[in-house]
């Protein structure tokens, strides 16, 4: 092929650019452009070590983004959802539900990171970028309306995250759950890449509403490219959002990451993975959910029961929010298995309340380890034994994100299972949702260990156990721990995570509306 | 008019979120003496509500609602009747006396914020009339409950703790299935979202679904009750709960149980209530016997207490099952009289064990003897929960056989030999307790002058109740009727607006 034939034929094939709406993605590009300030601003300063601009300017980034999210969602109420750039970005109330959602869940890491995790390795803007860049990923994942902007938004989330998960470059574990989630996830990127190339060749599109509209049309004779197709995606996205049986990589990341990054990833990255997941199936795939619902029902009742059932057994705290996330991953699938617009919203309603309790959750367990000395390293359930009594504080917010998490009444946790399992009762899946109730109070039993060891006496529980220390490096960790005050930003991060969660909780009627809304309006 | 149950709701929530956040540093004394006020005012504030209780009409009165979370059709409706109206005084009552009678002196703010906590939530469970607000209120006793006793319990208290959450929650979940159940069959036939109770009793089910779903509300009331064989939590909470938590444990939210099977139960699924009547009856039978015989074998006061209790919870969900006016009302009755005996007898064990460290009947000895004034009052409240007529378990055991008599015979006979073995097992702990002679010669306080103030109200009402029902059958009588009415269970006495007891007895 000569230089001369490329030439003429770029020529003559005139591609036209589409009209790209820069309204509808704003909160993405902020979110982009934040990171590159951030990277750009640090190349200009001498002091690299800084870290509070970049939290700073991710905060405003987080607080704009939030706030054009929740104008576009206005927008679309008076004036309806629409497709733009060409079809392939959809400006409705679900993508921009989400991406408030994750605006909210950024804001809120960054404060909650600023405090501790900026202390150990990280300095300098790498951290915050890298969190406002995934975010980006995330965002262009809820507001994907082709599949192969899932796919990049998927990527650019993803790729961001594998180099937050292996941050603390010094630690061995940290490099190890880097490498595990890179590489069962480049796998994953691929299965879910496959099924996008087959669903095209079974539709000959790969744009969401178009897919729809194409199986709404027309009665596939023999479909079996297509069902391997949703099959791969939804194997492909499951792993994102962590879903038995492809679970595997969540507790060993989940423990190995850095606990902030675990809270950011246990919010974010589900949030971006369960857009993509309902939207595709929800959207394209609604005239098949006669063939997905059954496969769905029985990953969401395997995630509950395995995540719950494995939690039981865990003495690393980290481990057990892991396998916890995988329970509540269950209880969201379970909105998507119904396959109704009630069923997502409470989906929808979900993620957010579980983003907002999960960061919180590790943003008071990062605390913890931070006034224990070193910064990372297993936390056990018995390190937190007597937390209650040498910080209150810490000690109420940790037992408040965990009754949240076992869905107790007045928090958001409770309205959350209680309306998916609503979800699950209306449309007649009477067995699904007495499993679910089953994993649930498994769940409790769990949850309450952890809030009963805080508020248990460290002494009372040592002097039985063991006898008491007089090591020099002991008597040093000692006074780390009696000196150690929590950072501001940190405690302001997890106040508002704890505000949202009981506020919302009592108050619940906007949040819940809003969720309802979401849905109705794609 | 004074919204009497949104204040005696939000009123003691409010008090323990602002003890909750009062600082550490005050003494002790400040969080007892608030707890205790509070307990009083609510008190106050439920017996002034019972004066404005008009007597005679068996509908829900003071009712008030207000649209809460619309895109569920879910409202917070409170309104109260005869039958929630005499188990609201009983648990603000012995609120006030477990805080009086039983005060822990370890951190005491955090344990006052969640009695108080608890006390809303029991309130606020007799007084909704949303499901929903039903459930949330119900479960929402869970919390404080594991909190006191995980917290303030005795030496295996997590492992109760945890027992108890998990087995009630493990009910609860059924029933929040059966809840949701109903109200999407609802929406399903009337195309109506609500969870509110007035509107979902007019639901109409096939029978088949409607006994799935009183069995699914059912387990969750038999597990709180508890109704054997659901029982297996409660003697290992009652065991390892501090005092006050065991009193308002056996005493009030065992009473959530029954109150719901009337409210919900029988409101909601009258025909499969009657229809599966003789199971639950039968389980309370077996209830009343197996209690009894196991308290018989029990060396350990609170263990003996907690099968004794059961086995009389037993007679309640007897009466109730009888379906009949005499065998409903007696059972609510007796739902006030065990909770006042039964929170009686904790609260003197728990006495007993500040003195002596120890509830063992193998160990404890000759202290009427030593303390006559506590053996007196141990021995009335005993009385009382034997059934000794004149006192308020009488009245209750015999209108509940009464009742059950009438309609199922052989249920009445058998749960009747519940009342010889609590004589038995009672008098013979009591015996070796009181009045066998102390080898040892330890030495036993006599009760005190604030300890006897507590428990007072306790034996007044014992006492009044045993000899003077009316005032309190009065006002449960008619709300039965309406709910017998409700049911259309035809009439087993002719036509008597008083129960047996009540105009026959005293008139």
């Amino acid at each position: 092929m000569s230089p001369h034939l490329l030439l003429t034929f770029a020529s003559t094939a005139k591609i036209a650019l589409p009209k790209i709406d820069y309204s509808s993605i704003l909160p993405e590009l902020v979110m982009l452009g934040a990171a590159i300030i951030s990277m750009i601003v640090s190349s200009l300063t001498r002091k690299r070590d800084l870290t509070w601009p970049y939290t700073a300017i991710g905060v405003v980034a987080s607080l704009v983004a939030g706030e054009w999210s929740l104008h576009l969602f206005e927008v679309v109420r008076s004036q309806g959802p629409k497709a733009t750039i060409a079809g392939a970005i959809s400006s409705d109330g679900f993508s921009t539900f989400l991406m408030v959602v994750i605006s909210v869940s950024v804001l809120l890491s960054l404060l909650i990171a600023q405090g501790v995790v900026f202390r150990d390795a990280a300095k300098g803007p790498e951290y915050s970028a890298l969190i406002l860049i995934s975010a980006s990923g995330a965002m262009f994942m809820a507001a994907a309306n082709d599949l192969i902007v899932v796919f990049l938004g998927l990527e650019i989330l993803s790729i961001a995250l594998y180099v937050l998960v292996g941050f603390r470059r010094s630690a061995s574990e940290s490099q190890e759950a880097a490498m595990k989630y890179f590489v069962l996830g480049g796998f994953s990127s691929a299965i879910f890449l496959y099924g996008i190339a087959l669903t095209y060749g079974a539709t000959g599109t790969s744009n969401i509403s178009k897919i729809a509209q194409y199986l709404a049309n027309n009665t596939l004779t023999s479909n079996g490219v297509l069902l391997a197709g949703m099959v791969l995606m939804l194997v492909g996205l499951g792993f994102k959002v962590a879903a038995v049986p492809f679970h595997f990589w969540t507790p060993d990341v989940y423990q190995g990451a850095p606990t902030s990054v675990t809270g950011y990833m246990a919010g974010v990255a589900k949030a971006g993975g369960f857009a993509a997941l309902l939207r595709i199936f929800y959207v394209s795939f609604n005239t098949l959910s006669l063939d997905w619902r059954p496969v769905v029902i029985t990953l969401a009742v395997l995630s509950t029961v395995v995540g719950a059932v494995l939690a039981l057994s865990q003495r690393d705290v980290k481990r057990m929010l892991a396998y916890s996330s995988i329970n509540h991953a269950g209880f969201i699938l379970i909105g998507l298995a119904t396959a109704t617009a009630a069923g997502v919203s409470d989906s929808l309603y979900y993620l957010f309340a579980y983003s907002i309790m999960i960061i919180g959750t590790f943003g008071v367990i990062s605390m913890v380890s931070a006034a224990r000395g070193n910064f990372e390293g297993p936390i056990l359930v018995s390190d937190l034994r007597g937390l209650a009594k040498r910080n209150p504080a810490l000690g109420l917010a940790l037992a408040i994100f965990m009754v949240a998490q076992a869905g107790a009444p007045f928090t958001t946790g409770f309205l959350a299972k209680f309306s998916v399992i609503a979800a699950a009762v209306q449309s007649r899946e009477y067995l699904l949702a007495i499993a679910a109730m089953m994993t649930a109070v498994v769940a409790v039993y769990f949850y309450l260990r952890l809030a009963f060891a805080i508020y248990t006496d460290r002494e009372e529980a040592e002097s039985t156990t063991t006898p008491a220390s007089g090591g020099g490096v002991m008597t040093e960790v000692e006074t780390a721990k009696k000196t150690y005050t929590p950072p501001l930003v940190t405690l302001v991060g997890v106040g508002l995570a704890m505000a949202f969660t009981i506020v919302f909780g009592i108050y619940s009627s906007p949040l819940v509306t809003f969720a309802h809304q979401a849905v109705l309006m794609h | 008019m004074f919204p009497y149950l949104n204040v005696l709701i939000i009123l003691p929530v409010v008090a323990s979120l602002v003890l909750a956040v009062l600082p550490k540093s005050l003494s002790p004394k400040v969080f007892r003496n608030l707890g205790r006020g509070l307990a009083l005012v609510v008190f106050a504030i439920s017996v002034a509500m019972a004066a404005q209780f008009k007597v005679g009409f068996g509908g829900f009165q003071m009712v008030s609602v207000h649209s809460w979370i619309p895109t569920f059709g879910i409202s917070w409706s409170l309104g109260v009747d005869g039958i929630s109206l005499v188990l609201v005084l009983l648990t603000s009552l012995l609120f006030v006396v477990a805080l009086f009678g039983a005060a822990e002196n370890k951190d005491e703010k955090a344990y006052v914020a969640w009695m108080l906590l608890l006390e809303a939530a029991c309130i606020g469970s007799f007084l909704a009339l949303d499901l929903f607000g039903f459930f949330l209120l119900f479960e929402l006793t869970l919390i404080p409950t594991y909190f006191l006793i995980g917290n303030w319990g005795f030496k295996n208290r997590g492992k109760a703790a945890v027992k108890f959450f998990v087995y009630t929650f493990l009910g609860s979940a059924f029933m929040l299935v059966g809840i949701l159940s109903l109200v999407f069959i609802h929406q399903a036939t009337t195309g109506h979202l609500t969870f509110e109770l007035a509107q979902l009793t007019k639901t109409t089910l096939s029978s088949a679904t409607a006994k799935w779903l009183f069995l699914a509300f059912t387990a969750a009331f038999a597990v709180k009750a508890p109704v054997f064989p659901f029982h297996t939590w409660s003697p290992d909470a009652y065991g390892e709960a501090p005092t006050s938590t065991v009193m308002i444990l056996a005493g009030v939210m065992a009473k959530l149980g029954t109150y719901g099977m009337i409210r919900f139960d029988f409101q909601l699924f009258p025909a499969a209530a009657k229809s599966l009547a003789p199971i639950l009856m039968t389980l309370a039978v077996v209830g009343i016997v197996y209690g009894a015989i196991v308290a018989s074998g029990e060396k350990d006061l609170k263990r003996i207490i907690a099968y004794s209790s059961l086995s009389h919870m037993g007679f309640i969900v007897l009466g109730l099952f009888a379906l009949s006016t005499q065998g409903l009302s007696g059972a609510v009755l007796q739902m006030v009289n065990h909770g006042l005996y039964t929170a009686g007898m904790f609260l003197l064990v728990g006495l007993i064990y500040e003195r002596h460290k120890s509830t063992d009947t193998g160990v404890l000895s000759g202290i009427q003897a030593k303390a006559p004034i506590f053996a007196g009052v141990f021995t009335l409240v005993m009385m009382a929960s034997i059934g000794v007529p004149g006192l308020n378990g009488f009245v209750g055991e015999f209108l509940i056989l009464l009742g059950t008599f009438v309609t199922h015979r052989w249920w009445a006979v058998v749960g009747a030999t519940g009342v010889i073995f609590s004589a038995i097992y009672l008098l013979w702990a009591y015996q070796k307790v009181f009045h066998r002679k102390d080898e040892a010669n330890r030495p036993f306080a006599e009760i005190k002058k604030g300890e006897f103030l507590a428990i007072a109200p306790i034996l007044i009402l014992i006492v009044f109740i045993g000899v003077y029902p009316r005032p309190f059958l009065d006002r449960i009588d008619p709300s039965v009727h309406t709910l017998m009415r409700q049911m259309s269970v035809t009439y087993t006495t002719p036509a008597n607006s008083g129960s047996a007891i009540g105009s026959g007895v005293n008139k």
